[in-house]
């Protein structure tokens, strides 16, 4: 079966209980923009990935090795991988 | 006394790693490059400072699966010993070699100043030479030194006498968990450590106190070759 192609976004977010001194800075700026209400700002990184693949599972599993390999750091970071096209 | 300094594109503090170690010890160490799959026989290799490859996606986590980071590991599983400074220790963190992470400074600014270091654990190859609870000063220069761990992690680091040096004096220049500095791995044959020793070691730099750490770890080394 020929491969095909795949479009992903993977998100890598700061683990719960992390420290995200760059989301507190960004929460600060808002209300100082006259934003209310605002409860909470946490910043992640996105990663928009062009694969091939021999089907959606593979690529999803390809994704999951690139997260623990490099796009996230485990040890601070959550990710999560979705494929959009 | 065999010592190899590893180089990464990015780097900046490397001549000054060269430098400290041929002065302090008395030869010049060996280099490698980052994709290097094999080092040379060493006794201590060392990551040094700067910014490889930009600090892309996150300090030193490009540098940290390079190829020559295998060998690294393979070196330091064997009991090599691996002293990353500044960038060098965000290397190692991110290479899995030692705990935690170091994250952006709490004060999201870059900070180059001199701090105060407690000497924590002395009872190491690389601290032997500091009296234990010994204050310091020493230089920082980095965006990224915040040492964070998990709860589990930093029970073990304390626990296991993994802190070789905290920040002293309310000197924390970054947020660091517990004020950490400096941390060995378990088997205290890897030490990272963000301030920067080697620009601490003669009195033109306005001070010596980086200069033990040097003779500490060259030391054992001359003494084991002997």
């Amino acid at each position: 079966m020929a491969d095909k192609e795949f479009k992903a976004r993977v998100t890598v977010t700061l683990k719960n209980g992390v420290l995200d001194p760059q989301g507190k800075a960004i929460e600060g700026a808002l209300e100082s923009l006259d934003f209310n209400g605002v409860s909470g700002v946490r910043q992640g990184k996105v990663f928009d990935v062009n694969l091939t693949a021999s089907s959606e599972k593979a690529a999803e599993d390809t994704l999951g090795g690139m997260c623990e390999k490099l796009l996230a750091n485990t040890v601070i970071e959550d990710y999560a991988v979705e494929i959009v096209g | 006394m065999k010592a190899t300094v590893v180089q990464f594109p990015g780097c900046n503090r490397d001549r000054d790693m060269i430098a400290a170690i041929a002065k302090i010890g008395g030869t010049a160490p060996q280099l490698a490059w980052h994709t290097d799959t094999e080092l040379p026989d060493s006794d201590l290799i060392v990551l040094p400072g700067g910014f490889s490859h930009g600090d892309y996606l996150r300090a030193g986590a490009i540098a940290a699966r390079a190829p020559v980071m295998d060998a690294v590991r393979a070196a330091a599983d064997k009991g090599v010993r691996v002293l990353g400074v500044c960038n060098g220790f965000q290397m190692l963190t991110e290479a899995g070699l030692l705990p935690g992470s170091l994250m952006r400074n709490a004060g999201l600014t870059f900070v180059c100043k001199e701090v105060m270091l407690e000497a924590v654990n002395t009872d190491n190859m690389f601290t032997e030479r500091y009296g234990k609870g010994e204050i310091i000063r020493c230089p920082v220069a980095h965006h990224d030194g915040n040492y964070f761990a998990d709860e589990k992690t930093l029970k073990q680091v304390e626990g296991n006498g993994q802190v070789a040096f905290r920040y002293a004096n309310g000197t924390n220049p970054n947020g660091s968990l517990n004020d950490i500095a400096g941390v060995f791995n378990a088997y205290g044959n890897v030490l990272g450590m963000m301030p920067h020793p080697e620009n601490l070691i003669e009195p033109a730099h306005g001070g010596a106190d980086g200069r033990r750490l040097f003779e500490s770890v060259l030391g054992v080394l001359q003494r084991d070759a002997a």
